[in-house]
């Protein structure tokens, strides 16, 4: 009914809405205005995000359908602002829920709003009725790296068509041909001709004559040694090379729930990456501050979080494996890279957090670096470090200051 | 003008002209060194190995190696992997001190800068203290405590030592603690806790190279048996006899620091201290000298008492007998007696009859209070001759039951050391508490190894009222304890924590009168590593109460000159022997010598004038003093007294480890006791010659320069002193415009140039101030991983230094007279020059590369970049400077260098590498990268704190070690640095202030070799003498 009205209509509807919410507060009256929605979903990313999801159990229930679920709308606002109320006061749906997720209480936003509670149902009931589409996963969008990757393949695809197009009009032709000359020859066989156009006419050309002709041999020689030439050269220039490069981790860590869906931020546990040349791989520590509570992956079990807790109490550290390597004639700065330039860490590692194991995204040959060096600007904007340089640069160059202009390609930037 | 027409030649052969010599002095690299591997390969087997290698390589990068990443369990808070952590700390070897600063990564000490809070070494350090690092990751170090031969634990071996010292002591054994000067008031109190316990302890101390005559000498003047504070800064004169105040007596980190004050020159300050050196070997001190007098060993005491005469005469007071006259000694006295209350006479004897002679001199002089302060005492040295002698006897006696050396090793470097060894095995109980088995300890009964000092906690009082913290850098490495905590333990205590204890000390001792609270001053004491109370000591003038004549009688009877008389001395790198194990040392060129890796005898030119000798081929000599016979090969040393033979101590170390063990021979025997005290001098020298050869390994004839105006100025103070005073020296090219048109060869350029936009690095060295101590050449290779390659390869000529302090002599004879070149000079000036990569803006390397490995930065760095290196040498034979060095092997992971360079090749030696600089491979050439990775370093903290670069934000591991300040480096684009203010730099073209070429107005700099158009970015400032006339 509302989706008749006009744009212009729309705060009028709000108006109507919201009169309606104060009357009831019944299932019927979850918003369904996209203004609602957005800021129930901003609401929810913001807040909810870490342990619910709207199609998948996480740390908490999954949340689709909650509003049919539930006892009532008041019920479900009850538990949100205070959920140890709720249970305490032996609510028979709330201890249920609350034994059902290994009494793990969910944390009280008492500072929520009614409306904040309802907007982020109405996000929740898009979310629900939303044709089943396979679970987005965040993060997706935004890696700049995936896309450009796919942008690249799809004229590769185009090519093959083309090609396999061109090859059959090409053969298609060579059949017209064939005929044409058998016609051909046919006409000049029934005309008198004089002995030497005759041998002309007749001359046969067999497989043998062929492949015993100086030009054949050349071609096929030429061909074979140039594309041996050219498997050699592509072979040498991959050693070393290991993109790709997935080895199997001492633990099952999986990048895909801990920054994909937990979003639990990069720097959180790879502390090392604005301060010094290595990211680090993060201490036993640093994991422990969540998995002292969380004993229990959502989908390897215990057993692979039980080997981070015995890394802990026997003081054993975990043996992972490098994935990243560089030669140790390269010197590589993180803190450089992510502090100073801004780079976001899905730039070289990829779609880091779609991956359950990580494998080497980039090639990390040293035209890779000088591809990124040529082409990046330089994250020069409120960093002082810059202004002199910037100011001599926009006198020469109207482009923008890549690292290139500041020796961006010089040898002593990384080899000392 | 004359001056300029001095010949400086770089060594002996060259000076001598030997036809070996000649035919070789135009080449870079040593004559025909042997083929290094197997010679077997020929072109063919090359493209056979290549074929075979290329699929070998092309199968093996199938697999990738799997390289494992482990992360700390608990990550200490303030570490971060790949972030360098610094802490305030002190160096301690014996009665030497340092305050220093040690960098760490991952919990790792891998450099040691000076403290420049330390208002006792302000920020100096030398080539020792900057070895020091390697010296804590010795592979000879002791593992654990040791009984005999056999491991103990501490436990057991507490309970023994307990116990003996219990049955011992209860039936009034003699117990001695042994020890060299001992400077931290927390290690005495410690002593005085054991000694309370068992009162039958007597402490002895004594030191390596003695200053007990000193002492005595103070006690005997004015009542008080110390060794004063000297400062050299406020000296207008100074007499130096045979007192090598810059390389080794008694304080020469500090001392270089204030001399350094005095020689400096400016264009405001046009002053200098004059430097008289009265000396028989050649010393570092002398080499810095503006009048260096030739002396006889047995005439030091005859040269002060001279010295006293003529200024007794001038101050009215008695003149006493003896002295003997030498050249330019009447005018030190005139002078001296002109700058009273500004003139300073040392001498380096250890006779107490000189040294009264020389308190009468300053007494005279108005020097106490003005630049000798007895009220603020020293306390490197305190080693008693005497008591140490006592105890040798006693020892010998049978009278002593238990001895525990605390951190020395008196069998090798005492006198008596073979008497010590011998009466040890008789001992009750005998314990060494070094952190090395060395000769002492071999010996002993119980080893209980102290930490190095960078494992521990301690503390130092160099001097009354100035305090000192050393803190560990890193976990102990090995199974050591703190000595201190094994006396506190033996002396009954449980539980303790020598930490504690110092915490504990300071706070009765040091905290009092503190408006902090305790923990905020322990804090600022830590993080500052020194406390120094405000002083109340006021200099004061103490009443001179020697006797003098009685002095001067002693002299005339206890020194007898002789055909050879012998001086032993330590050397500018080697020092005492006490860190002879560390081949960072050992491969030191000295700074005069230019020997590594050997032990000579020195003796003159004239003496050595009947032998036959070649280029660093020479023969063995015997030397008999005292007693003792040693046999060590010849060394030419010009400036030598005629008729004086000189050795350096600190070698033929037997039980220090794999690196000295064996190189030459320990002379601590051939000192002998003068007038109760030790003399480093002996007299009645038997000197012989064998028909044995030697090379000794010197790096100092490899490069020639001729022409050398164009690479040593110097001038004259009073030159100077004229305002208008220009260079004699500025070369000027002839071009193609006119006849005799001539142009600098700054306006001149076959390229465009380069510009560089952000930073221009660029280095200043004072010829000056430099005293060619060579702290910077230890402090580069430990900065930049620097490979070290032993005695074989030195003489190959293939040391991989990337900072040499080349060391010219004068010769008399005028530039162009290449006969004269061969007469000697008899007593040399001496040129320090450091020479290193000089980064010209127009490099002649970069154009010769075939592979673009060497190229030049935007910020005037010539980068040399490994990886691309394919070896063909060009750029080595192209650099007119001779600073690059090639890889001949591979440096690392070859066991044929695991004792010359176990930094690279053990695993307890690795720890010292600098994680940011590769390690070299074989086949690539190396160079000086003006620290490139600290320049890299400074600009990335200044952009994450998104602030412009400050000047001091970036300095070179040479810069940053000079005592002297000599060496500065700078950015040229920054009109407010030190270099830029310094070398009054300005650019050429003001409309293209960024353009490479910059001219320096300060009068005094100038670049070598600037006639050929390279354009370096180190400039010289030209050597100021503070002579009369330029003859010598």
């Amino acid at each position: 009914m509302i989706k008749k009205f006009t744009a212009s209509a729309c705060k009028f509807t709000l108006v109507v809405v919201f009169a309606l919410l104060t009357f009831s507060t019944n299932a019927q009256s979850i918003s369904t205005e996209p203004a609602a929605i957005s800021a129930g979903e901003s609401l929810f990313n913001a807040n909810c995000k870490a342990c619910h999801r709207v199609h998948q159990k996480l740390v908490g229930p999954a949340l689709a359908g909650v509003h049919d679920r539930a006892p009532s709308i008041d019920w479900i606002k009850a538990f949100v602002k205070n959920s140890s109320k709720v249970i305490a006061s032996g609510d028979e749906y709330a201890n249920k829920l609350y034994n059902e997720y290994n009494k793990t209480q969910m944390t009280a936003f008492s500072s929520f709003k009614d409306e904040d509670i309802m907007n982020i149902l109405a996000y929740v009931k898009a979310e629900t009725d939303k044709p089943a589409t396979p679970t987005p996963t965040p993060g997706v969008e935004p890696a700049g790296g995936a896309t450009a990757a796919t942008g690249a393949s799809l004229p590769s695809e185009y090519l093959n068509v083309i090609l396999i197009g061109m090859i059959v009009i090409l053969i298609l032709l060579l059949v017209v041909l064939g005929f044409l000359v058998s016609a051909l020859k046919r006409f000049l066989d029934d005309k008198q001709l004089s002995e030497e156009d005759k041998e002309v006419v007749s001359s046969t050309i067999t497989v043998g004559s062929i492949t015993r002709s100086s030009g054949f041999i050349f071609v096929v020689v030429f061909l074979v040694a140039g594309l041996g030439f050219k498997a050699v050269i592509n072979n040498l220039f991959s050693i070393g090379v290991q993109i790709g490069y997935a080895p199997k981790q001492p633990i099952a860590f999986s990048h895909k729930i801990h920054a994909g869906q937990l979003e639990i931020d990069c720097k959180y546990c790879h502390v090392g990456v604005t301060k010094g040349k290595s990211a680090t791989i993060p201490t036993v520590n640093i994991c422990m501050n969540c998995h002292n509570q969380v004993k229990s992956g959502a989908t390897t079990g215990e057993g692979e979080i039980a080997k981070i807790v015995k890394a802990w109490e026997t003081k054993k550290p975990i043996e992972w494996i490098r994935i990243h390597n560089l030669p140790d004639l390269a010197y590589f700065n993180h803190s450089q890279h992510v502090s100073v330039g801004g780079v976001e860490c899905q730039t070289c590692h990829g779609p880091i957090e779609t991956m359950d194991v990580v494998r080497q995204h980039s090639l990390l040959t040293m035209g890779w670096c000088i591809d990124c060096h040529r082409k990046t600007d330089v994250n020069s904007k409120g960093n002082a470090y810059y202004d002199n340089l910037v100011e001599l640069h926009s006198q020469s160059k109207k482009t923008p200051m890549k690292v290139e202009d500041i020796g961006g390609l010089e040898c002593s930037k990384c080899h000392y | 003008m004359e001056e300029s027409k001095k010949i400086y030649w770089k060594g002996i052969e060259q000076l001598a002209n030997h036809p070996e010599f000649v035919k070789h002095a135009h080449n870079e690299f040593a004559p025909g060194p042997e083929p290094e591997e197997d010679p077997g390969h020929s072109r063919r087997d090359f493209l056979k190995m290549m074929g075979f290698g290329m699929s070998a390589v092309a199968l093996a990068a199938c697999e990738a190696p799997i390289r494992k990443a482990i992360p700390y369990i608990n990550k200490p808070v303030d570490l971060d992997p790949s972030v360098p952590n610094y802490y305030a700390s002190t160096y301690i070897n014996g009665g030497d001190y340092a305050s220093i600063v040690v960098k760490t990564r991952e919990g790792r000490p891998i450099k040691i800068d000076g403290n420049a809070l330390s208002s006792v070494t302000q920020g100096g350090t030398s080539a020792q203290v900057e070895a020091s690092v390697l010296s804590l990751y010795d592979n000879a170090r002791l593992r654990g405590p040791k009984i005999g031969k056999d491991k103990i634990s501490w436990e057991d071996l507490d309970k023994q030592v307990i116990a003996k010292l219990k049955s011992i002591a209860a039936q009034g054994g003699q117990i001695r603690i042994v020890s060299n000067t001992i400077i931290s008031p927390s290690t005495k109190a410690a002593i005085e806790k054991f000694k309370a316990t068992y009162p039958t302890t007597q402490v002895v101390q004594y030191d390596q190279t003695s200053a007990f005559g000193i002492v005595k000498a103070n006690e005997e003047s004015f009542g008080a048996a110390i060794i004063p504070s000297y400062d050299f800064s406020k000296a207008k004169v100074i007499v130096g006899v045979a007192a090598d105040f810059i390389g080794s007596w008694v304080s020469p980190i500090e001392f270089t620091k204030q001399y350094a004050l005095t020689r400096e020159v400016t264009e405001t300050k046009r002053e200098m201290s004059r430097h008289y050196q009265f000396e028989s070997i050649m010393s570092i001190t002398g080499a810095n000298a503006d009048y260096r007098v030739q002396i006889k060993p047995s005439e030091e005491g005859a040269v002060v008492t001279q010295l006293y005469n003529l200024l007794a005469a001038k101050a009215g007071r008695p003149t006493v007998t003896g002295g003997v006259d030498k050249p330019n000694l009447g005018k030190a006295a005139e002078e001296l007696w002109a700058n009273r209350g500004a003139a300073l006479v040392v001498a380096g004897s250890n006779d107490k009859a000189i040294q009264v002679i020389v308190n009468a001199i300053n007494d005279i002089l108005g020097s106490y209070g003005t630049t000798i302060n007895t009220a603020l005492p020293v306390n490197y040295r305190q080693g008693d001759d005497l008591a140490m002698a006592n105890f040798v006897n006693e020892l010998e006696g049978g009278k002593i039951d238990v001895v525990i050396f605390y951190n020395c090793n008196p069998v090798y470097d005492h006198p008596s050391g073979e008497k010590i060894a011998a009466a040890l095995k008789a001992l009750a109980l005998s314990v060494a508490t070094a952190y090395k088995e060395d000769e002492t300890g071999t010996l002993t009964n119980y080893l209980a190894p102290d930490h190095h000092f960078l494992e521990a906690w301690n503390d130092a009082e160099p001097k009354p009222g100035h305090y000192s913290l050393g803190q560990p850098a890193i976990t102990p490495i090995f199974k050591s304890r703190a000595a201190q905590e094994s006396f506190l333990i033996w002396s009954g205590e449980t539980n303790v924590d020598y930490f504690e204890v110092v915490k504990n000390n300071w706070k009765n001792w040091f905290y009092t009168g503190q408006t902090l609270d305790f923990q905020s001053f322990w804090d600022k004491c830590l993080y500052d590593g020194v406390f120094e109370k405000p002083t109340t000591l006021m200099a004061t003038t103490p009443t001179f109460g020697g006797n003098v004549s009685a002095a001067a009688s002693a002299i005339a009877s206890n020194y007898k000159t002789s055909q050879w008389e012998l001086v032993l001395y330590e050397s500018g790198n080697i020092g005492n022997g006490s860190q002879a194990n560390n081949p960072l040392l050992q491969e030191l060129p000295d700074p005069i010598t230019k020997a590594t890796w050997d032990h000579y005898v020195t003796v003159s030119p004239k003496d050595a004038s009947g032998i036959d000798f070649s280029e660093s081929i020479t023969k063995y000599y015997t030397i008999t003093a005292n007693g003792k016979t040693v046999k060590l090969p010849l060394l030419v040393q010009p400036g030598q007294t005629p008729g004086t033979i000189g050795i350096p101590v600190g070698y033929g170390r037997t039980k220090a480890g794999k690196v000295a063990d064996n190189i030459g021979e320990n002379v601590y025997p051939m000192v002998t006791m003068v007038n109760g005290s030790l003399s480093y001098n002996a007299v009645d020298v038997k000197f012989e010659a064998t028909t044995e050869t030697y090379q000794i390994a010197q790096t100092q004839t490899h490069n020639t320069y001729m022409g050398r105006e164009t690479v040593v100025q110097e001038t004259i103070l009073e030159s100077f002193k004229d305002k208008h005073w220009e260079r004699e020296f500025q070369p000027s090219v002839a071009t193609w415009m006119k006849d005799d048109h001539k142009a600098k060869p700054d306006e001149l350029n076959m390229w465009k140039g380069h510009e560089y936009k952000d930073h221009h690095w660029a280095m200043s060295i004072d010829l000056n101030t430099c005293t060619g101590c060579a702290a910077c050449v230890v402090a580069c290779n430990v900065e930049n991983n620097v490979s070290l390659v032993g005695r074989e390869e030195v003489i190959n000529r293939r040391e991989m230094h990337w900072l040499r302090i080349d060391r010219y002599y004068s010769s008399d004879a005028p530039a162009d007279d290449w006969a004269g070149v061969e007469v000697a000079a008899e007593n040399p000036e001496v040129v320090f020059q450091p020479m290193l990569c000089q980064h010209c803006n127009n490099a002649p390397c970069e154009t010769v590369c075939p592979v673009a490995a060497t190229t030049h930065s935007t910020e005037g760095l010539n980068q040399m970049t490994y990886n691309r290196c394919i070896g063909t040498r060009y750029c080595a034979n192209n650099c007119p400077y001779k600073v690059r060095r090639f890889n001949w092997f591979k440096y690392h992971d070859n066991k044929q260098f695991e004792v010359s360079n176990p930094a690279m090749n053990t695993d307890l030696g690795k720890m010292v590498l600098n994680p940011d600089v590769t390690v070299r491979s074989r086949g690539v050439m190396e160079k000086c990268s003006f620290c490139v990775q600290r320049i890299q370093g400074g600009k990335l903290n200044a952009k994450r704190e998104k602030r412009k670069l400050k000047d001091g934000d970036v300095d070179t591991a040479c810069a940053a070690a000079c005592s002297t300040g000599a060496i500065v480096f700078g950015d040229l684009n920054n009109p407010e640095s030190r270099i830029s203010k310094l070398l009054k730099i300005r650019p050429q073209d003001p409309k293209h202030p960024y353009k490479m070429d910059k001219v320096a107005d300060n009068p005094r700099a100038y670049r070598v070799i600037e006639e050929i158009g390279v354009k370096p970015n180190i400039w010289y400032l030209t050597k100021v003498r503070n002579k009369d006339s330029a003859k010598a």
